[in-house]
């Protein structure tokens, strides 16, 4: 890449599908329609926890305007005791997140649906359904779940020996912690608790299916990956892979929401029964009640380190709630938690903890949050004992390249420890806090593993010299423009030039979800791949109208020229003329990839966060924010930037105010998003962000993934910060008004 | 139940439709008109994706009965550009990247519009307040803000 021009990598490019949605005509999936079309709506439990004994819906089938409806006998069962693994999903607890099967595991869990002439209808239908339950005990948090006396969510769940809400545990250990505790000049050690929060996308989950009479299925729909909605519908109804064709709308916003689906099964039955195109569209409501947040969790963590600071040991324990059915993410918790530390002794243990709540989806760089927030918050309180710079403690004990990993890898070449020097050297960590205003800083890291995986692309010349290049993720933050950008550098043409579609599962190959931060990474390793399949066929073409060795045929500026005086003078052919004269040597130009990519390796970034605290009201105001981050390379900076910017604020909102609110019948109180009170622009100041660029050898533009990172350290950026400005250690998230204003109580209380 | 005939303007186009009277400005702009640039994001007045204008003022679509709309001026996301000519704003988001999913960014719009044409030269706070009731996940408001107020300072400008 070094030899490159760089024309339009690193240039903040107008995104291709941009006019299309600052002028409302880009299409998400609740904005399509088709002829004839009904709407589906689904009926939920109004228990937490319940045996559904029946269903019976011959009333609701009477009413006039209804057209179909289905239950969980409609879905494919996938029994308990056979693993059925898709990606990271199982299909077991897939089945019965989209339909309540034996019971009922959550206020709002789906337990059937209805597709009616209108909404109305659908709405009036499904009050008419019958539904016998025998409510249960229910545990909606994690400690309720783990009591003696616990409710037992799934009969046939046991864990050592006995029944249990304990799903499963993962763990991860390197040397030995005791020995190294032992070692230690000091020890810190604390008990915190995160809340399950929501990935708070804009759009509700919806999703339009229409059937043909041969049984040919159309899905638009909003998700993450139109592959995984494809896999996942033939899956839950029967039907194969080869007649469905998943058309990927616009999406808007996942954060790993929209790696499963809820809908499209469902509505796919209710096409099926009906013979009639059926939209279905969730609630606010639903969304928050039924679509999974990530885990909240709980943790015990301890930290040894010799009075140098170099540290001796880290153990974390930790328990993730995973809603309904298995699947917490785990992984990330127990593997991000040491990842950015060179240390000779680690030791992670997560368990996987079932509940009376809706089942958790992946969010942004999924369990990683989780695992990092005590670490970090620890790490603070290490560094004041040892009377060190919370940079430089993390400095002393910073992961570069060739450590090996708590959870298993040792690094290649990363930018972690650049990350934590720029952070030292930044105008913002040097600024002054007015100390008499309760004003605070802190600082975390954090790291995600990032992914690559199975990506597909095709690249075409059109007749008159412009491309089209089509892949197979969903863009959900500006990937075409970075994509565009890869196309028109390596082509050497203008941007403007590169179309950049998200083609559906009909029309490319096989394409793994968007998500993992995995999107530009792979995906422009395949349309680079296919860029080069081009220029070869241009060059070909050049060398066949020339009459000499194609190899004797070089690509430069946007034009075949002859590699050299030896190969003859001969003026150089534009795209454009060689595209006109393509049937001259073969015909069409264009040219596939599709690739299992490998090579996506780690990120690392560092936070650095001020506050102002009001100790009448309780209210936490971030006053300045500042991401530092190692991109590998940025292919279009505006776009990095929002992933960092965008992280950093999820992250906040995460620190600060989101949590569920549930009632004693457990039903959550707060699923608006009056009272879910996620960031607004009126609570924030400007996100700074600070690019690192080490680029991966292992990728040819040297992408590294972008998305996830940000959102890791900031949990614990902002309570560090909260305890520089106020004296108090906040161990549970989040620290909405009424947690401080206790906290402040309980300290003056203390010193009274 | 009979439908309400309703005879409106919308982007500067007379209008008529027949709505249930229950039914909302934004479901009657999305379902029976064809004009999907307003979303739903929760139909309680929170989020701001279904932003119009009525006579001028900012209003969230979800919370307006579309029977209200009899009479009076509507302005939606789809009459912002003039033809191929983007408003300044559209033109500033696009280049300063002040969107990720879009999927805010009609309601988005609409309300900074709204602001400029009452207040052409609002500060950071102004800018963040006014747009308070606008949510967007994806962006942090950061390039948001911006492009409101770089866009503010070259209308000003240019209307000079």
């Amino acid at each position: 890449m070094n030899e490159m021009s760089n024309k339009w990598i690193g240039k903040r490019t107008i995104r291709p599908d941009g006019v299309d949605k600052v002028t409302g005509r880009a299409t998400f999936a609740a904005d399509t329609t088709m002829p004839g079309m009904i709407w589906g709506k689904v009926l939920r439990s109004p228990h937490a926890h319940a045996i559904i004994k029946s269903i019976d819906t011959s009333r609701a089938e009477a009413l006039p305007g209804v057209k179909a409806i289905v239950t969980a006998a409609d879905i494919v069962d996938f029994p308990v005791d056979t693993p059925h693994p898709l990606g990271i999903q199982d299909m077991r607890w897939m089945c019965r997140n989209v339909m309540a099967r034996e019971r009922a595991l959550w206020h709002g869990h789906a337990v059937a649906g209805v597709a009616a002439t209108t909404e109305a209808i659908a709405e009036e239908a499904c009050a008419l359904i019958e539904v016998e339950y025998e409510a249960l005990p229910h545990a909606v948090e994690i400690d309720d779940a783990l009591a003696d006396d616990a409710p037992i969510l799934h009969p046939w769940m046991e864990f050592e020996g006995k029944p249990s809400n304990i799903a499963g545990k993962l763990e991860h250990t390197k040397g030995d912690v005791e020995a190294g505790f032992a070692e230690a000049d000091v020890i810190v050690e604390g008990e915190f608790t995160t809340r399950p929060v929501h990935q708070g996308y804009i759009e509700p989950h919806a999703c339009l299916v229409s059937t043909a009479a041969d049984g040919k299925m159309t899905i638009w729909s909003s998700s993450q990956g139109q592959f995984m909605v494809r896999a996942m519908t033939a899956l839950l109804t029967g039907i194969p892979q080869s007649n469905i064709r998943a058309i990927p709308a616009e999406i808007g916003g996942g954060f790993g929401g929209k790696t499963i689906i809820y809908l499209e099964p469902l509505a796919a039955v209710l096409s099926k029964k009906s013979g009639r195109p059926v939209k279905m569209a969730m609630t606010r409501e639903e969304v928050m009640r039924a679509s999974g947040p990530t885990s909240g969790s709980k943790s015990k963590i301890r930290i040894g380190a010799r009075k140098d600071g170099s540290i001796t040991a880290i153990e974390g324990l930790y328990w993730l709630q995973a809603g309904g059915l298995p699947g917490a993410p785990v992984r990330g918790a127990v593997g991000c938690a040491l990842a950015p530390y060179d240390i000779p002794n680690g030791h992670t243990l997560g368990y996987d903890v079932v509940s009376n709540r809706s089942k958790v989806a992946a969010y942004r760089a999924p369990g990683a949050p989780i695992g990092a927030f005590g670490v970090e918050c620890l790490l603070d309180e290490l560094a004041e004992k040892l009377e060190m710079d919370p940079l430089d403690l993390r400095l002393k004990n910073a992961a570069k390249e060739g450590t090996q990993a708590v959870h298993g890898p040792t690094y290649p070449l990363m930018g972690y420890v650049e990350s934590l020097e720029a952070a030292k050297v930044h105008d913002h960590y040097k600024a002054p806090l007015d100390r008499t205003k309760f004003q605070g800083r802190g600082v975390a890291s954090g790291f995600w593993f990032n992914a690559g995986g199975e990506s597909s692309a095709q690249v075409n010349i059109t007749e008159d010299g412009n491309v089209v290049v089509t892949t197979g993720h969903p863009d959900i933050g500006g990937s075409r423009a970075g994509i565009a950008n890869i196309c028109a550098e390596l082509l050497g043409i203008d941007y403007n030039r590169v179309s950049v579609l998200i083609g559906d599962t009909a029309t490319i190959g096989f394409s793994n979800l968007t998500g993992g931060s995995r999107v530009l990474f792979a995906s422009s390793i395949v349309v680079t791949e296919s860029t080069r399949k081009v220029i070869r066929t241009l060059c070909e073409l050049a060398a066949k109208i020339w009459d000499i060795d194609p190899d004797a045929v070089i690509w430069e500026d946007g034009e075949a020229r002859p590699a050299g005086d030896n190969a003859g003078q001969f003026d150089p052919l534009s795209l454009e003329e060689l595209a006109s004269r393509a049937n001259e040597s073969g015909g069409p130009i264009g040219a596939g990839t599709q690739l299992n990519t490998t090579g996506a390796e780690g990120g690392f970034g560092t936070h650095i966060c001020d506050v102002e605290v009001d100790t009448e009201l309780g209210i936490v105001r971030v006053l300045r924010y500042t991401v530092l981050m190692d991109v590998g390379r940025a292919i279009h900076p505006a776009y990095v930037e929002g992933q960092m910017q965008g992280g950093a604020v999820q992250a906040i909102g995460w620190a600060l105010n989101e949590e569920y609110v549930y009632d004693k019948d457990g039903k959550v109180d707060n699923a608006s998003f009056l009272d879910y009170r996620m960031p607004v622009a009126s609570d924030l100041p400007m996100i700074d962000t600070y690019i690192i660029e080490v680029p991966n050898p292992k990728h040819p533009q040297g992408v590294r993934g972008v998305g996830e990172v940000p959102l890791v350290p900031g949990l614990s950026a902002v309570r560090n910060a909260v305890y520089d400005a106020l004296g108090i250690r906040f161990n549970d998230l989040p620290l909405s008004p009424p947690r401080v204003l206790a906290g402040l109580g309980e300290m003056k209380q203390a010193a009274e | 139940m009979s439908k309400i005939h309703v005879t409106t303007t919308i982007n500067g186009e007379p209008e008529e439709f027949l709505c249930d009277p229950a039914e909302t400005m934004l479901d009657v702009l999305r379902n029976r008109l064809g004009l999907t640039g307003a979303k739903e994001g929760c139909a309680t007045g929170d989020c701001g994706a279904c932003s119009i204008t009525l006579d001028g003022t900012l209003v969230c679509s979800c919370l307006m009965l579309a029977a209200e709309a009899e009479g009076h001026e509507i302005g939606t996301i789809e009459g912002m550009a003039d033809g191929e000519t983007l408003h300044p704003l559209q033109q500033k988001f696009l280049e300063m990247a002040a969107l990720q999913c879009g999927i805010c960014t009609p309601g988005v719009l609409i309300a900074a519009k709204a602001l400029l044409e009452e207040n052409p030269d609002p500060t950071e706070t102004e800018v963040r307040f006014w747009l308070a009731g606008n949510l967007c996940r994806c962006t942090g408001y950061d390039k948001i803000i911006r492009a409101v107020m770089d866009t503010a300072a070259e209308m000003r400008e240019a209307a000079q």
